[in-house]
């Protein structure tokens, strides 16, 4: 299969596929479908911002979740105090970018690398998770702002129509804008990965050595890339405070842990793979929560044995895999057809 | 001068806790590379283990020293076996397969006890100082946790084994041309780190309790404290644990137990910055 067809192919199944959640399942969604289709599509999000820095920026967060939460903090108590929830999005979204540009610069320009660099990120996430835990209480109010503490800010405002603050979205109107948000933000990414700038950094994702001595400031890309990652995550934190509303969770270990699982299953080194992971974990969770199994399909059981099966047996993650199947098939198909014989099949994506 | 004493001791108990909980890890972590994600449910087994033989009418002590590190060393064996020997040198992925290791522990204790915590009472009562009080049992812990490395430099600086052991982590095929057998030492490694975890996690269940999704509170603290560290396994998670344990003892003072917490996540932070390497990148670079 040619590059040209294999990438023609493959935005056709993402117009697809953001037609199908866009058009098609808001025709018979209840309200159930379309807040739980909000929530996935905020977290989807957040995934594809780990795709981007770590599948190629090969920068390893292990603390995404922290711009993730940080923005839905911020969108909440900007919304609460300006009113204005345009504005509280925009100030969030930036916030979480100079928030990611400052660590980036804290990690890059010190030569922090793998291991320890997934450790400081960690630890920044959590450094927000503990803090904003314990904030209950009235002397921790910005504004017109309780943080709430353990519980959150349950009064998170919900966007308001453009130019018109009285009116509030309704939840199928946010599901619209949280796809529409997702779709958006893989665009930005595909288009990003195209540039000079996206070339050089899956170049220093490469070899960091053999880029840094063809003149490329690695640490200037990695802070570019990481920057970036940290708005998208933003966006999803944005999109995250208006399906639900703003708790500590939104920082803690098992969504920083979750980000990784989604982005390992669905295919690191890929865009479209991550997303999809995340969508078919989530729902594979509360499809098990709402089984009645006597007690063996706990949900964390379950995703714990998925995800070591995962890393263990199907290394590259479900895209590539599935897309490396695909192509096999496509090309004995040809050999059937008396066509010439290809080369070995293409590598899926270019990552192990 | 009471008071001084006692904070004292809180900081030396904070500190050896610090380090009895991350020795397993450093194990794992120094001597195989291996990101042990399932760190903290090594711990909560171990309590689970100490708790339940404890319960079913074992003596206390024999259920903590025996019972707990020998089964949780068996667990390890069985997840050495059906997962980790596939990933050496797989750093990224050995993290994220102990990562779905941990959630399925989890799942499998919650499945099984129930999500609910469970504990016995410290034994031994509190030893008084003037007016002030500490757990007798915390100070025993504390002692054990100076043996546990004591031991751990004995066994890798004077024994045999212990040279074995180095020799494989330091350069395997050296050390497979020599007639060790690498897998069956990285299997020894990881049983022992498993076993150390058990008996750490069995030492603290009377002081904290246990809860099947207790690990998630200490491994992020366990593998902070042995990253700053730094490649030197007993040297530097005793010098990280010592400054971090320190920083969060102190601060647990002065602002409450939360913000000690804070204080030592930011300054691990702060740490790495400096010292990318770990302290023992720095200083100590000769030790153990």
């Amino acid at each position: 299969m040619t590059v040209s067809l294999r990438s023609a192919l493959g935005f056709a199944a993402i117009a697809a596929a953001a037609f199908y959640a866009l058009v098609v399942v808001p025709q018979g969604g209840d309200l159930t479908t379309m807040i739980n289709g909000s929530i996935y599509a905020s977290y989807a999000i957040l995934a594809l911002s780990l795709a981007l820095i770590w599948g190629y920026g090969g920068v390893l967060s292990f603390g995404q979740a922290a711009f993730f939460g940080l923005a839905g903090y911020v969108y909440a108590v900007a919304g609460l105090n300006l009113g204005d929830t345009a504005l509280a999005a925009l100030i969030a979204v930036a916030s979480a970018a100079a928030f990611a540009a400052l660590l980036g610069y804290f990690m890059f320009w010190g030569r922090v690398s793998d291991v320890y660099l997934g450790v400081i990120t960690l630890t920044v996430s959590l450094i927000l998770y503990r803090f904003i835990n314990q904030t209950a209480g009235e002397e921790w109010t910005i504004g017109a702002a309780p943080l709430g503490g353990f519980n959150g800010i349950p009064s998170t405002p919900i966007m308001t129509a453009l130019g018109k603050p009285d009116e509030t979205l309704m939840p199928e109107q946010i599901y619209a804008l949280s796809v529409g948000a997702l779709v958006v933000c893989y665009l930005i990414c595909r288009l990003v990965i195209a540039t000079r700038f996206g070339r050089a950094v899956v170049a220093i994702r490469e070899n960091p050595v053999r880029a840094e001595l063809l003149g490329y400031d690695t640490r200037f890309y990695k802070l570019g890339i990481f920057t970036l990652g940290g708005a998208i995550a933003g966006v999803g934190g944005v999109a995250f405070a208006n399906s639900v509303f703003v708790s500590p969770t939104m920082f803690n270990l098992q969504t920083n842990g979750q980000v990784i699982i989604w982005v390992i299953v669905g295919g690191l080194g890929t865009l479209a793979g991550p997303v999809i992971g995340c969508f078919a974990m989530l729902s594979l969770s509360t499809w098990l929560g709402s089984l009645d199994g006597g007690g063996w399909t706990d949900p964390n059981l379950v995703m714990g044995v998925v995800l070591t099966f995962c890393v263990v047996a199907l290394r590259k993650g479900l895209l590539p895999t599935a897309l490396g199947l695909g192509e096999r098939l496509f090309a004995v198909a040809r050999e059937r057809m008396g066509a010439p014989k290809l080369g070995e099949p293409r590598a899926a994506e270019d990552r192990p | 001068m009471d008071y001084a004493i006692i904070v004292l001791l809180q900081v030396v108990v904070t500190i050896a806790n610090l380090a009895l909980i991350s020795a397993g890890l450093a194990v794992i972590f120094g001597m195989m590379r291996i990101i042990n994600m399932a760190h903290g449910e090594f711990l909560m087994l171990g309590g689970y283990a100490a708790l339940v033989s404890h319960q079913a009418g074992l003596n206390l002590w024999l259920s903590i020293f025996v019972v707990a590190p020998l089964v949780v060393g068996l667990v390890g064996a069985v997840i050495e076996r059906l997962v980790i020997r596939r990933l050496y040198g797989r750093m990224i992925d050995t993290m994220l397969a102990t990562w779905g290791v941990s959630l399925a522990l989890v799942g499998l204790i919650t499945v099984i006890f129930g999500n609910t915590v469970a504990g016995v009472s410290p034994p031994l009562g509190s030893l008084e100082i003037g007016a002030y009080a500490i757990g007798r049992y915390e100070l025993l812990v504390a002692g054990v946790s100076a043996l546990l490395f004591a031991a751990g430099w004995w066994v890798l600086a004077r024994t045999p084994v212990g040279l074995i052991a180095r020799a494989a982590m330091q350069n395997r095929d050296m050390a497979a041309a020599l007639g060790v057998d690498p897998a069956r030492v990285y299997a020894a490694t990881f049983v022992t780190g498993a076993a150390i975890s058990g008996l750490a996690g069995a030492l603290i269940a009377p002081i904290a309790g246990v809860a099947p999704t207790i690990g998630a509170a200490y491994i992020a603290k366990t593998f902070i404290t042995v990253i700053s560290g730094g490649a030197a396994i007993l040297a530097g998670t005793l010098s990280a644990a010592g400054l971090l344990g320190a920083v969060n003892a102190a601060f647990s003072f002065l602002t409450g137990p939360v913000l000690g917490e804070v204080a030592l996540l930011a300054c691990a932070v702060l740490l790495l910055r400096l010292l990318p390497q770990g302290v023992t990148g720095r200083f100590f670079r000769r030790s153990l």
